[in-house]
Formats: C-alpha cells, sequence, structure tokens
C-alpha cells in the first residue's frame, strides 16, 4: 500500500488520490501533460470558431456579419489564441507528458515549477479572453494584431482595454513558458537514463531541448517589448510615443527578435514528433541522426539571425535587407536537409498507412509548400510586392498548420494509447486525416492565388469585382470540411474513452523508453530504470539484429520509491501576479483601489513562495508494481 | 533535512544547473532594456539631460557599496560550507543590509531627479532611464528578501553546511545582479563623463 511520508516542514502537503483536488496539487508530469493537452486542445477550438467566423464574413464581397471593429478583434485573438494558447501548448502537452518517459526519467526536474507552468498558463489564457465578456464595440477585446505594433497599441489609437488585456496576459502567459524552458533543459541534461548519452537521446528530445534554448533567449525581448507598452498605456511613459522622441521600430525589433525564433518554437518540436512517428510507423531506423541533430541546433541558432525579414518594408535600406534576405534564405539549407532526411528514411520501409503516419506524411508535405512560399518572400523585393497580402497567410497557414498541427495530430494517433490505454479507432482517423487534409488544402491553397491577386491581409470585407470572390467562397467551403475533420476527431475520442482500457503496452513496435512501459505507465513511471547502450534501444533489445545487450535492466529500486508531494502552492504562485497584472489593468482604468490589488498580488505570491520553501516535503512512498 | 543532490548525468545539482540559465535569460533582458535605454538616452529635450542631472560621487559611493556586498555574499557561502552557521548568518546579514543601503542611495536619487524635473513621463529619456534602473532597483530588493528568507530559515544554528546550498544559490543571484550594475553604472555613468 502506498504509504504517506513523514511530513518534514510547518504546513502539510495535500493528499488527495482522486478528485477534483488531486488534479488541482498534483506535481506528476504524466498528468500536467494531460491538464496541458485538454486545456490547449479547448483553446484550439476557440480559436478555430475566431476563423471560421472570419471566413463566414469574407465568402462573399461586402457581406456585413461582423463589423470591422470586431473583424480586427477577430483576427488579433485568432492567431494570439492559436500561438500562445494552442500549438504551443499543445506542444508542451506532448513534452510533459513524454520527455521524462523518454529519457527514463521518474519526472521532470523540478515538479513543482512544472505545475506552475500549467496553472499561469491557464490564467494568461483566461485574462487573454475576458474582454470578450465586455463587448467588443469599446475596444476591451484584443484589436492591434498578434504583433501588437506600437502606436496602434497606444492609448491614442486603442483606448478600450484589449491592448491591455493583450500585453499582461502574454507577459503572464511569459513567465510560464520560461520557467517550463529551464525545467526541460535541467531535466535533459541532468536526469537521462544510464547510459543515454546526448548522442542516444531520442530525436524528439533533442528538438525539445534546442526549443528550450530558444525559448529562454528569445522570450526575454518580448517581455521587455510587452512591458515597455504596458508603462506607456498604464503609466504614461514615453518608449513608443513618437511625438515625444519615441521609436515604433524600435518595438518592431524587439518583437521580431522574438517572433522569429518563436515560429521554431511551434516547428522544431513537431519536426520531433514526426521524427519519431515516421521510424515507427515506416519500421526503420530514423535516416541521418546525427545530421538531424545537427540540423535541429543550426536552425535554433540561424532563429535568431533573420528577425528583420518581418520588417523589409520598414524601410531599413538595402544594405540591411539584402543581409537578412542572405540569412533567411540560409535557413532553408538545414530545413531541406530534414526533408530529405524525412524521405529518406520512408524509401524503402515497410509503411503502415496507420493514421498517425498519415498525418506525419500530410505534415511533410504542407510543411515543404509553406517552406517554399518562406523562401520566396525571403528575397526583398519581392517580399515588397507580397507583404501583408493573403500569400503571407497562404505561408502562415502552411507552415503552422501543415506543419505543427499536422504533426500534433500524428503524435496525438502516436500516443494515445499510452496516455489513455485505448486505441484511436483508426477508420475514424482516416476520415478525420482525409476530412483535414482536404479540408485545408482547400481553405488555404486559394490564399496563394489572392494574395497574387493583390488581397490585402486583414481588411473585413472587399467589392465584388475584383477577382477575389471564387477563391474565397471556396477557402470558405473549405472551412467547413476542415472543421468537419476535427468533429470526427471529437467524436473519435469520445467513442474510444468509452470503450474498457485494453491497449497493449507496445502497440506499435516502438522504439523507444516510453513503450517498455504498460498503457498507461504507472505513477513512478520506471520501477526499474534501464541502462541503454545504443540509440533505439528498445527496438533492438526487441529485434537484436546482431546487437544484443541494447537494453539492460539492472536491480530493482531497493524498497519503495518516492514520490514528490503534491502541493497547492503553484497555483498560488500562478495567482499572485494574475492577481498584479489585474491591478495593472485598473491603473489604466483610474481606479483609486488600483495600488492595493497590485500589492495584493505581489503578497499572494510571496506568500506562496514562502509556502514553497517551507512545506515539507511529503510524497508518497510506494511499492513498485502499484499504482499502474 | 535538506533535499541532497541527486546522482546527475551532468555532476550539477539541479538547482544551480536551472540558475545559471535563469541567470543566462535574466541577461538577455537587460541587454535589452539596456538597448532601449542607448537608443533613447539622448532624448531629453526640453527637460534636464544625464550630465545635468548626474552626482557621479554618490553613485560611485553607492556603486562601491554594492561591491563590497558581494564580497560579504563569498564570506557567508564559505562561512556556511565550512558549517560556521552564525558567522555565515552574519555575513548575510551584513549583504542584506548592503543592499537595503544601496536602495536607499537608489531612492534618494529617484526623488532627487524627480525634483529636478524627470519623471517616466518627462522625455523618452527619463522613461528609459527610470525603467532600466528601477528594474535593477527590484532585483535587488527581491534579492533582499530572498537573503532575509534565509536568515529565518537559518534561525537558531545559523546557516549551516546542510544549508549551503541555499546560499550559494542565493548567493549566485546576488552576484548577477551586482554584476548588472557594474554594467549599468559604466554605461549609464562613466561613459557619459569620457569625452
Ligand atoms: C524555410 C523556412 C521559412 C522561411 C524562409 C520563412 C520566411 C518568412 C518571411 C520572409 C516572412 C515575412 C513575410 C512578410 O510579412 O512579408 C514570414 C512570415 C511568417 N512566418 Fe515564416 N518562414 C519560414 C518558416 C516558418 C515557420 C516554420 C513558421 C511557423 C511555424 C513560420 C511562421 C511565420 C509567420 C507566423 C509569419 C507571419 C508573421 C506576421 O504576422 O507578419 N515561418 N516567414
Ligand atoms: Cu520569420
Amino acid at each position: 500500500m502506498a504509504t504517506a511520508a513523514k511530513t518534514l516542514g510547518i504546513l502539510p502537503r495535500p493528499t488527495a488520490a482522486t478528485g477534483f483536488w488531486s488534479w488541482v496539487a498534483t506535481v506528476d508530469h504524466k498528468r500536467i501533460g494531460i491538464l496541458y493537452g485538454v486545456t490547449a486542445f479547448f483553446f484550439f477550438l476557440v480559436g478555430g470558431i475566431e476563423a471560421w467566423l472570419m471566413r463566414l464574413q469574407l465568402a462573399r464581397p461586402g457581406l456585413e456579419l461582423v463589423t470591422a471593429k470586431t473583424f480586427n478583434a477577430l483576427f488579433t485573438m485568432h492567431a494570439t489564441t492559436m500561438i500562445f494558447l494552442g500549438v504551443m501548448p499543445l506542444l508542451a502537452a506532448f513534452m510533459n507528458y513524454l520527455l521524462p518517459l523518454l529519457i527514463g526519467a521518474r519526472d521532470v526536474a523540478f515538479p513543482r515549477l512544472n505545475a506552475f507552468s500549467y496553472w499561469i498558463y491557464l490564467f494568461g489564457g483566461i485574462f487573454i479572453n475576458v474582454g470578450w465578456l465586455m463587448g467588443t464595440a469599446a475596444g476591451h477585446v484584443p484589436d492591434s494584431g498578434w504583433f501588437g505594433y506600437a502606436n496602434l497599441t497606444s492609448v491614442e489609437f486603442s483606448g478600450g482595454l484589449g491592448p491591455d488585456f493583450w500585453t499582461l496576459g502574454l507577459l503572464l502567459l511569459g513567465i510560464g513558458t520560461l520557467v517550463s524552458g529551464f525545467n526541460f533543459i535541467v531535466t535533459i541534461l541532468n536526469m537521462r537514463a544510464p547510459g543515454m548519452s546526448l548522442m542516444k537521446m531520442p530525436i524528439f528530445v533533442w528538438t525539445i531541448l534546442v526549443t528550450s534554448a530558444i525559448i529562454i533567449f528569445a522570450f526575454p525581448s518580448v517581455t521587455v517589448a510587452l512591458i515597455m507598452l504596458m508603462f506607456d498605456r498604464a503609466f504614461a511613459a514615453n518608449f513608443f510615443e513618437v511625438a515625444a522622441g519615441g521609436s515604433v521600430v524600435f518595438y518592431q525589433h524587439l518583437f521580431w527578435t522574438f517572433g522569429h525564433p518563436e515560429v521554431y518554437i511551434l516547428i522544431l518540436p513537431a519536426m520531433g514528433i514526426v521524427s519519431e512517428v515516421l521510424p515507427v510507423h515506416a519500421r526503420k531506423m530514423l535516416f541521418g541522426y546525427s545530421v538531424m541533430v545537427f540540423s535541429t541546433a543550426l536552425i535554433g541558432f540561424m532563429g535568431f539571425t533573420v528577425w528583420s525579414h518581418h520588417m523589409f518594408t520598414v524601410g531599413m535600406g538595402p544594405v540591411v535587407n539584402s543581409i537578412f534576405s542572405l540569412t533567411t534564405m540560409a535557413i532553408a539549407v538545414p530545413t531541406g536537409v530534414k526533408i530529405f532526411n524525412w524521405l529518406s528514411t520512408m524509401w524503402g520501409g515497410q509503411i503502415r498507412f496507420t493514421t498517425a503516419m498519415l498525418f506525419a506524411i500530410g505534415f511533410i508535405a504542407c510543411f515543404t509548400i509553406g517552406g517554399l512560399s518562406g523562401f520566396m518572400h525571403a528575397s526583398a523585393p519581392s517580399d515588397a510586392q507580397q507583404h501583408d497580402t493573403y500569400f503571407v497567410v497562404a505561408h502562415i497557414h502552411y507552415v503552422l498548420i501543415g506543419g505543427s498541427i499536422f504533426a500534433i495530430f500524428s503524435g496525438i494517433y502516436h500516443w494515445f494509447p499510452k496516455v489513455f490505454g485505448r486505441l484511436l479507432d483508426e477508420r475514424l482517423g482516416q476520415w478525420n486525416f482525409w476530412l483535414v487534409f482536404a479540408g485545408f488544402h482547400t481553405f488555404a491553397f486559394p490564399f496563394h492565388f489572392l494574395g497574387l491577386l493583390g488581397m490585402p491581409r486583414r481588411i473585413y470585407t472587399y467589392a465584388p469585382g475584383l477577382g477575389w470572390e471564387f477563391w474565397n467562397l471556396l477557402s470558405t467551403i473549405g472551412v467547413f470540411v476542415l472543421a468537419a475533420g476535427i468533429l470526427v476527431f471529437i467524436a473519435n475520442v469520445v467513442v474510444t474513452m468509452r470503450k474498457p482500457m485494453d491497449a497493449p503496452a507496445d502497440p506499435w513496435d516502438g522504439r523507444t523508453l516510453e513503450w517498455t512501459l504498460p498503457s498507461p505507465p504507472p505513477v513512478y513511471n520506471f520501477a526499474v530504470v534501464p541502462r541503454v547502450h545504443l540509440r533505439d534501444a528498445f527496438w533492438f533489445h526487441k529485434h537484436p539484429e546482431g546487437k544484443e545487450q541494447a537494453l539492460e535492466y539492472g536491480e530493482p529500486h531497493p524498497g519503495p520509491i518516492h514520490l514528490p508531494g503534491q502541493s497547492l502552492m503553484p497555483v498560488l504562485l500562478a495567482l499572485g501576479p494574475t492577481v498584479a497584472a489585474t491591478g495593472v489593468l485598473f491603473v489604466r482604468m483610474r481606479e483609486s483601489f488600483a495600488v492595493p490589488v497590485i500589492v495584493a498580488g505581489f503578497v499572494i505570491a510571496l506568500l506562496a513562495l514562502w509556502g514553497w520553501a517551507f512545506e515539507g516535503e511529503g510524497g508518497t512512498l510506494i511499492e513498485p508494481g502499484e499504482g499502474s | 533535512m535538506a533535499h541532497h543532490a541527486h546522482e546527475t548525468n551532468t555532476g550539477i545539482d539541479n538547482r544551480k544547473l536551472g540558475f545559471w540559465l535563469f541567470i543566462a535569460s535574466e541577461s538577455i533582458f537587460f541587454a535589452c532594456l539596456l538597448v532601449g535605454y542607448l537608443v533613447y538616452k539622448d532624448g531629453y529635450q526640453p527637460g534636464a539631460g544625464p550630465r545635468d542631472l548626474f552626482n557621479i560621487e554618490l553613485t560611485t559611493v553607492s556603486t562601491f557599496v554594492l561591491l563590497m556586498s558581494s564580497l560579504a555574499m563569498v564570506l557567508g557561502v564559505n562561512a556556511a560550507q565550512r558549517n560556521l552557521g552564525r558567522k555565515a548568518r552574519r555575513w548575510v546579514l551584513v549583504t542584506a543590509l548592503m543592499g537595503l543601503a544601496f536602495l536607499g542611495f537608489q531612492a534618494y536619487e529617484f526623488t532627487h531627479f524627480y525634483h529636478a524635473g524627470l519623471s517616466l513621463s518627462s522625455s523618452v529619456f527619463g522613461t528609459a532611464f527610470y525603467t532600466l534602473t528601477g528594474f535593477h532597483g527590484a532585483h535587488v530588493a527581491v534579492g533582499v528578501i530572498w537573503l532575509l528568507t534565509l536568515l529565518y530559515h537559518g534561525r537558531g544554528a545559523g546557516l549551516t553546511a546542510d544549508k549551503a546550498d541555499d546560499v550559494e544559490v542565493a548567493g549566485l543571484y546576488w552576484h548577477f545582479v551586482d554584476i548588472v550594475w557594474i554594467v549599468l553604472f559604466t554605461v549609464l555613468y562613466l561613459l557619459e563623463f569620457v569625452q
């Protein structure tokens, strides 16, 4: 039986094993992964509904379903939601759940900080969306674009609270992301199973490592930009007040030195997922592992050298534009290398066209198209034509949906049995894939033509007779097909979750350590941490092919395993900054109680930190073999 | 009971490694603020500019105090590692007091500048100056609170060897904040007067 470990500190730790509080207080990376996944999927649907409304509005010329102001709010919140509340946290769900399992660890390095990351993400996500409850007309919903360009976001042009919700919410989200970044890097560098050298890690772990490094170096610049915006708006500072000598171009530099690396935060883990799925379902080793590792690291580094390609039309001059054109084009080299490695992995493999595999292949196809359009506007002169047209929108959607979302679905079908102990229905899966695939291309490919025909981004309606009607209508039809595909996915999950938990430990004949565990894995992950001698050790353990002794099981853990105690301090610590951010909103509204609210936020955070430091170690001792 | 480092692949304790990464990230944060200051420092008209306002002697004294606080911190960490609990506690207390003194200097400087007409909204120079040095000051304040918590933690037998890791991590933070100030002092104050 699991026994509570002796409480050593001043505060007792919560111990609920099931029910609501067990989830609020959990510090188990697997539960946190599930929380991330469910929350992010919810926000993904919210972002999807916003997209659908925009597409309805643009289906025919001259429609008036929503006002121009609401349309601005829709495209701003759609992009913000998709990037920060949907795709990033969906990827974080995979990282949280899988990272320790992939490297043979019992948990992440800082379990309580991990829980904190989730809670501040949830609060930040709610915070950004509060404006919807206050109505769009007064400008309380963010409506200055997902990049929040200064001047559009100044009090003069955006008097409502929209930009305040946006800046403060993103600051909250940024804290959580940064903390995850530190946590994952330490976990990877310090907690690998014995024998697993860096070059024996699964490739997904490598992409998590590089992504986390990008996070900790890219997020500070957007943090500074957001703080400056907040100071301008709430405290009448002058950073971006042109009349007082402020520079709006400085904002753009700060934003894009983050913004471009951010797109690699969105795509590298997706590439990692695909690089795990392809070899398993093609029953072949990943082609060119070390080249993959180096191209991942190189992309991570080069991501920081190209930000000004988002500013070609700002007027930085031919020299600067040429330099950034060249650095941007150079990124296509490691990216192309990856694409060829994936193709070579499939070449001559015994491919099983499972849903996971279909999504992985779909990823390669779409991402390649998106990379090509990226390469096209890497050239400053052609970008001058394409900039702020639907051509850029096409690029974004091919890399973000075609890239990130396809990879995420691939990963969901691949790992669902591990997480929930049930295999998703393959027949519904095929419907899911083909509807999403067809819907996506019908919806996003026409954007290329619209862009070339000169349709600008971010217009809420257009006149007839410009040659845009057909493509716009087609695109809207595509959204309905895509949405049908997503509904089939939801149905699949609902149907599957009602079935008994009967998934085998290793349904796909996997290669990595998580498949050595039962589905779902026990709370402590590994009763016996294996010693790893090779890359893909589990595969060679099953299919030695002359490589016996790939995986070795040592002595079982002596005595019961200690699991970290639950804690309510992470939620409390996340609450502090959220309250303080609310206080800053009140400053903007010139409310007299603003300062007390800010102070209250800090006090809550301090109390939480105090509890964090002094609550007992707690936790449970569990005999291996239990709790599975 | 101190939670002793589990065996790690790198041999570096998790908390220390995490903290080094945090410092790397914070360095970029301050670098961006500093770039902001450099972009905006000449935008003070019609008000007073850095040369009219800065009192280099005074700030040299406060910088010296902060520098010496790092020395006190080193002595504190060293004493903790040698299990001289009470001595460690004394040095940490000295560090915290010097930190407070630095904050006192900064508060004086801010009020003085404010009365001379420089505010967050008076000019871009004012905006950039107060934001940059203000964030540094906030970091010092957090450090002081941290050190005070350590002192509370070490009540009784003092900051003995089993708490040496805690003292060391706080020390890393303190040195970082100190180094940031040296960069700021050099760029904001010293270089301003080099001609
Ligand atoms: C071969 C690699 C890539 C190249 C050469 C490239 C190039 C570019 C360029 C030059 C722009 C600016 C276009 C303009 O605004 O006029 C752009 C925009 C954008 N790219 Fe990429 N890109 C690449 C990959 C990616 C990836 C992997 C993602 C995300 C997963 C991404 C997401 C975006 C987004 C979101 C924008 C629009 C930003 C905005 O709102 O203005 N790109 N890309
Ligand atoms: Cu870019």
